[in-house]
């Protein structure tokens, strides 16, 4: 049975007149206004052919050359892994991790012996990696005190109680406070390259700009009033396990010490992974066409201040060259490109589709 | 067996009893509809009860869940506006319960990589403006607005209504579905840029995956994603709900533009820890790259099923919504203008086969039955054998001379 449409316009007369006894009656039809009766002019899209075969299509022509971009630029990035962390035997930081403890006076320097086969050009960057370690638990990550490292004068000496239970030495206020700070990275890392006639040329590495700008000059200040820093910090402690206090940090220059030094910036940006690298010095590159590191026989010197053995956990150096899409990670390219290939696939399985069952949308009557 | 029955010369409590009986043994949603004081006893009883307000007093209107002032309008009570509001409310328990899963299941899987230290993906300031800013207004202009097929469309096809009949559009199915693409949603949303972000740095070989560019880049995905999705569910673009939709999303660039200022660190140093986040990591093609495939891979399974739906098992929506943008509806046959008096009272009526039988098991009337002889001798009714209805009052055959009810 068909309902018959209607004018809803019509016989509207009908209901005033019916209560005009009363005099004045106030009218209490609504406003026909297209916002009130619901006839604002829209845009009703619906997935027709025309629309979502020709998406899939075109989605899946762009992603495959993207994807294969990606990936050869991805394999064009050299990347060297050393792990150093010394747990077999056979390993040559093997004895100093065996034998570290809290209260060495003399530091353990062990050496690690490896071949680049592959010259490295253009800027090389030094990173440290460290797996199994959480920068990410929820405990750690709020050990810290943003306006104490911003160089706030009162948080200084009453750092925040997020901070415990490094928050104070003895009566003393820690300052940088927190367990970030803390468990600073503190292992040294020196590069030589092997010529010919094995005598060891130092690789000069650069300590400045491995840290973001905006946390090197906006986030991060030393405290204001006193450009000696030693005084600056008089009143506070140095965190519970590090060796010298953090005025020491870099002694020779006053722009990287103190709570700037970049590699303490660097540090108190937690990583989102248990598995992560951190970037450590970069190696310019040289002028002309020389490589920055030629290929063969190089020399890394590790004094290994830094424990991690206790929680299972590793540590490596990484030697990488870097492009416009950042250090070696093939997976976005592998992603688009397979993607890319599924929603060309899907296309063609939904024109079949359409092709075989589109007659049912336009030629079936609606049943009753 | 008869589907209508007609109850004449019936007190109020024999009405709301009628109305009680086939709630109580068809477990089905009834609707009572009158306009005299003796029809409160039914309306109230009744799960929607309309009065019309009118010559009777309005009795009735104080009472009723719905009023308007002549009986016709129950025709768009029904299908126009009753239709709308079970498919906005459908549409809004869906994609509520999808945003609101997704969010936090990402949570769920990162809390295998963080220690299960219940450490949040997202940053603090994001979790608190989720629910409150970014995806308020958009799904309030889907709820408030969206209409599958117009007004007129809707009373030309009442076939439309039976999916609400049936609960069709949110039930235990619908839930389950929802859940499990959320599930899905949720496995893209983290593990894609967990794969992307894996050991890797800037263009300048500075840090880009350290906590704080993650958390950026996966509330982007799932803003993004969730974004996208209201989109694809709703179905009329009206100008507010475009205003709704891009401006919730300028909304959440500029907040989150604004919370990573210096200006706002300087301020609130505690409060705004990720100053500089969005500076350093939106401007990596990496960030972007990663963005614009989660993007696509939670959003083209659901526009590849729908379409495949819509191919292979084209609902009655379906039609009528291709068809609303084919063809022109047939002019409507013009209705005469008849002058009447509103003689009849209120009457509970039922709508399929099978309430003959119960309303005439005289499980409620009292014992005095009088055996009279049968009114009609046809057993099928007219319905049965789909043939035009004739509905008309006693009143009404002295007024008119000819003619019938269209």
């Amino acid at each position: 049975m068909m309902a018959s449409s209607y004018n809803a316009k019509e016989e509207d007369g009908h209901h005033s007149g019916a209560s005009s006894g009363t005099g004045l009656s106030k009218n209490k039809k609504p406003d026909n206004t297209a916002f009130k009766q619901q006839r604002l002019p829209a845009w009703q899209p619906i997935l027709t052919a025309g629309s979502v075969l020709p998406a899939f299509f075109v989605i899946g022509l762009i992603f495959i050359p993207i994807g294969i971009g990606l990936y050869v630029t991805s394999n064009n990035i050299k990347e060297f892994e050393i792990d150093y962390t010394g747990v077999s035997s056979d390993s040559p930081c093997y004895n100093c991790a065996k034998n570290f403890t809290w209260n060495t006076t003399e530091p353990c320097v062990c050496t690690v012996n490896f071949t680049l086969l592959q010259p490295f050009e253009s800027n090389v960057f030094m990173y440290y990696g460290l797996s199994n370690f959480y920068q990410n638990h929820r405990r750690y990550v709020k050990s810290r005190d943003d306006r104490q490292l911003n160089g706030d004068l009162s948080a200084l000496t009453d750092p925040s109680k997020e901070c415990e239970p490094y928050r104070k030495s003895g009566d003393v206020s820690i300052a940088p406070c927190g367990a970030i700070a803390n468990s600073l990275f503190n292992d040294t890392l020196v590069l030589y390259y092997v010529d010919s006639n094995n005598s060891k040329i130092e690789v000069p590495l650069v300590k400045k700009g491995i840290a973001w700008w905006t946390d090197k000059h906006v986030k991060f200040r030393n405290p204001a009033g006193n450009s000696n820093l030693t005084l600056a910090f008089r009143d506070t402690a140095k965190p519970v396990n590090w060796a010298k206090p953090v005025y020491e940090l870099d002694p020779s220059d006053p722009d990287n010490n103190g709570f700037i030094n970049e590699d303490f910036i660097v540090w108190m940006r937690t990583a989102a992974l248990p598995t992560f690298r951190k970037l450590y010095r970069i190696i310019q590159k040289k002028s002309g066409t020389t490589p920055t590191l030629p290929n063969g026989n190089y020399m890394l010197n590790i004094t290994y201040n830094y424990p991690v053995l206790s929680f299972d956990g590793r540590k490596r150096m990484i030697l990488s060259t870097i492009s416009w899409m950042g250090g070696k990670n093939p997976f976005l390219g592998i992603a688009y490109i397979t993607v890319g290939s599924i929603c060309f696939f899907l296309g063609v399985v939904l024109l079949i589709i359409h092709h075989k069952y589109d007659n049912r949308n336009t030629s079936a009557d609606i049943p009753s | 067996m008869c589907q209508t029955v007609i109850c004449c010369r019936v007190t109020p409590l024999q009405k709301a009893q009628v109305v009680q009986l086939v709630k109580k043994y068809k477990q089905a949603v009834t609707l009572a509809i009158g306009d005299g004081a003796n029809d409160v006893s039914m309306i109230k009883v009744a799960h929607i009860g309309v009065g019309i307000s009118g010559q009777e007093g309005m009795q009735a209107v104080l009472s009723s869940d719905f009023s308007f002032a002549q009986f016709r309008y129950l025709q768009r009570l029904l299908l126009v506006h009753g239709r709308w509001s079970y498919i906005r409310m459908c549409k809004f328990l869906g994609y509520f319960f999808y945003k609101n899963f997704t969010f936090t299941l990402v949570q769920f899987w990162y809390a295998f990589f963080c220690g299960f230290s219940a450490q949040t993906v997202y940053e603090d300031w994001f979790i608190t403006f989720y629910n409150m800013v970014y995806t308020a207004l958009p799904v309030l202009g889907m709820c408030l607005f969206d209409q599958d097929v117009n007004d007129r469309w809707s009373l030309y096809h009442p076939q439309l209504y039976a999916p609400g009949q049936k609960n069709q559009y949110f039930n235990k199915k619908a839930f389950v579905n929802c859940v499990m693409h959320s599930c899905y949603s949720s496995l893209i949303l983290f593990f894609i840029p967990w794969a992307s972000m894996h050991d890797t740095v800037r263009d300048d070989g500075k840090e880009i995956a350290d906590y704080q560019s993650f958390a950026l880049l996966a509330q982007t995905c799932l803003l993004i994603v969730v974004y996208t999705q209201l989109c694809l569910d709703t179905y009329y673009w009206t100008a507010v709900n475009h205003f709704f939709v891009w401006g919730s999303m300028v909304a959440y660039f500029s907040i989150t533009l604004t919370m990573c200022s210096n200006g706002m660190f300087y301020m609130f140093t505690s409060s705004f820890p990720f100053i500089g986040t969005t500076r350093n990591s939106l401007n990596q093609p990496n960030v972007w790259l990663t963005i614009f495939l989660t993007f696509l891979l939670c959003i083209l399974p659901v526009v590849a099923f729908r379409f495949i739906f819509i191919q292979l098992r084209p609902t009655i929506n379906d039609k009528v919504r291709y068809k609303m943008r084919t063809e022109e509806l047939p002019v409507p046959a013009p209705r005469r203008l008849r002058r009447r008096h509103s003689t009849r009272s209120g009457y509970a009526f039922s709508h399929s086969q099978g309430y003959g039988d119960l309303v005439t098991s005289r499980k409620f009337l009292m014992k005095r039955s009088t055996k009279r002889a049968p009114l009609f001798t046809q057993t099928d009714s007219s319905i049965f054998q789909n043939q035009p209805q004739h509905y008309r009052t006693i009143a009404e055959e002295a007024e008119e001379s000819q003619g019938h009810s269209p």
